[in-house]
């Protein structure tokens, strides 16, 4: 599949602010955000830029972006759909959070508290929704697995909980405890992903050309003519393809210099004060941003598509 | 509504026959001709004479060549939308521009609220559907709903510009709900068949195999060639038309 920078930078840019903005919530049902502390709003001021530089990004990608509010209405059928419902649907409680912790800081703290649980579960919600319209999509078997969805949220989580870390340092504090949790999630997103990748690689391919055509029965099809002289639509969308010692380099890049190596770095930045824990968190953050961008530009390039089979491919 | 219809009246589709396509892309040509006034019109190309030529297309034709040795074969192969009863390109849809009618069971895109997200395209394990990156919309075959209700273009011409265009007749329209059409007796006849039926999306279209190649190692020839070439028999007439021919000749 096609690589489409707007969608990579929807889904990991949106994914770092739904997961920051996770992260904020928690601390502020448990207190340990002073209502009168301006870090929590300068926080939950970047978790929504995030993510609406992501939402808006991913209009970029539309045809039409000006009639993307009709996305929002066959929620009944569509994960799509359902994706952009929740995303709006979480602007609210999160808009009002920001209201009142730009208009009335320290005050009503229950009521604060209970908005931000209402975001945390609308911004998981829309993470899982990104992750289920790839997952229900049986015409490309790499993304028709379960474990989709969960990576998705894992690496929405990791990614929030290392800007969580960096703000807190940026703020002066230590960020012990924050900084070994991004770290824990950064090694289960790196497990998942494994996970992930040794299952595309074992999972049987089993549409086949012959399957495709229906000629299967009368011997092997190769394509003679092609329908076309240059690519079309289908084969710039859907043709796209990686070759097998190059996704390698990357998953390793991916694994190790994306999320490995950040781990490790925020589990001694936790218990390092001052700007040497300020300066690894800062080298950890780069590393997960490059990291989580080759993730989700390998999640495309090395996912194919069972229309491939009318164009020369035996098996998907 | 993405919501697909429970049932629909009628199956309209069409019939391939893989026997008898040459491949002559006529099929192909005509659609385009037709579609690029029609409902979703226009069909636009980019770069007609240029670089990198590209456009949007309904109806695509392969060539394979299948199987090998003194059984191999070229089997041409059109391919368009299959107008499937359970087809997800309509449910991803998030706006609802992608629909499939109640009453003939023909999957369309509504291009006034297609916003060209490109999922139904992703979804659809044929290929069918190609976007028109000029006008940000996607476009499929319509069954050429313009042409099949149309009751200003005579009778004979009410289906689809495909059908009517094959110089082979291996392109048959007609309801494949009802098991007396002759495009379901044809089915059944020639064992039509659906393309990747695993994937349950139950295309309404069918295609007809190939029928058995003879096997040009072991059978016998039709008819036998004359072993001799016959004499001059020296007839007058032969004298005659022999005499006509020297004097113009000379």
């Amino acid at each position: 599949m096609n690589p489409a920078y707007s969608v990579i930078l929807f889904t990991t840019a949106s994914g770092a602010g739904y997961g920051l903005l996770v992260y904020l919530a928690v601390f502020v049902i448990l207190g340990a955000i002073l209502p009168t502390d301006l870090f929590g709003l300068y926080g939950l001021i970047l978790a929504l830029a995030l993510v609406t530089t992501g939402l808006l990004s991913s209009t970029l990608h539309l045809g039409h972006p000006e009639r993307s509010w009709r996305a929002l209405s066959q929620w009944q059928t569509s994960w799509l759909s359902r994706e952009g419902v929740l995303a709006v649907a979480t602007y609210v409680p999160a808009g009002l959070w920001l209201l009142l912790a730009l208009l009335a800081p320290g005050t009503w703290w229950i009521v604060s508290a209970f908005l931000a649980l209402l975001t945390a579960i609308g911004a998981l919600a829309t993470v899982w929704s990104t992750g289920k319209i790839y997952q229900s999509l049986p015409t490309i078997r790499a993304w028709s697995q379960s474990v989709v969805p969960p990576v998705y949220v894992l690496l929405a989580l990791a990614t929030g909980g290392v800007l969580m870390t960096l703000l807190i340092k940026l703020n002066g504090g230590s960020g012990a405890r924050t900084s070994i949790i991004a770290a824990i999630l950064l090694l289960a997103s790196a497990a998942a992903k494994w996970l992930y990748w040794r299952k595309i690689d074992n999972m049987p391919r089993t549409w086949t050309a012959g399957a495709a055509t229906g000629l299967g029965s009368l011997g092997a099809v190769r394509p003679l003519d092609p329908p076309h002289t240059e690519p079309n639509f289908i084969m710039r969308e859907m043709g796209y393809k990686i070759a097998r010692r190059h996704a390698e380099k990357l998953r390793f890049l991916t694994l190790g210099a994306g999320l490995l190596a950040p781990a490790a770095l925020l589990a001694l930045a936790g218990s390092v004060p001052g700007a040497p824990g300020l300066l690894a968190t800062v080298i950890a953050a780069f590393g997960v941003a490059v990291g989580v961008l080759t993730e989700r530009w390998l999640f495309f390039a090395e996912a194919q598509h069972v229309v491939s089979l009318y164009y020369g491919a035996q098996q998907a | 509504m993405t919501a697909l219809p429970a049932t629909t009246k009628k199956k309209l589709g069409l019939v391939i026959d893989l026997d008898t396509c040459v491949g002559c892309h006529a099929c192909a040509t005509s659609c385009k001709e037709w579609n690029t006034g029609g409902y979703s019109a226009p069909l636009t190309d980019e770069q007609p004479y240029g670089a990198d030529p590209h456009g949007t297309w309904l109806n695509r034709v392969h060539s394979y060549e299948v199987g090998t040795g003194a059984q191999s074969r070229t089997v041409n192969f059109p391919r368009s939308c299959l107008h499937c009863e359970t087809p997800a390109c309509v449910t991803v849809c998030p706006t609802g521009a992608s629909y499939k009618r109640a009453e003939d069971g023909i999957v369309l895109v509504n291009p006034d609220t297609c916003i060209g997200c490109k999922l139904c395209s992703w979804a659809c394990p044929y290929g069918a559907r190609e976007y028109d990156y000029k006008h940000g919309v996607m476009k499929k075959c319509t069954l050429c709903i313009d042409r099949i209700y149309n009751e200003t273009l005579p009778e004979e011409d009410r289906q689809p510009a495909c059908v009517r265009a094959c110089p082979t007749g291996a392109r048959h329209f007609g309801d494949l709900g009802d098991a007396s059409s002759p495009v379901s007796k044809l089915v059944a006849e020639r064992g039509g068949y659906d393309l990747l039926p695993e994937m349950n999306f139950k295309p309404t279209n069918k295609y007809l195999p190939p029928r058995p190649k003879r096997d040009e190692t072991t059978a016998k020839p039709l008819s036998t060639p004359r072993e001799t070439i016959p004499q001059h028999d020296g007839s007058p007439t032969e004298r005659l038309f022999a005499w006509v021919d020297k004097v113009l000749s000379a």
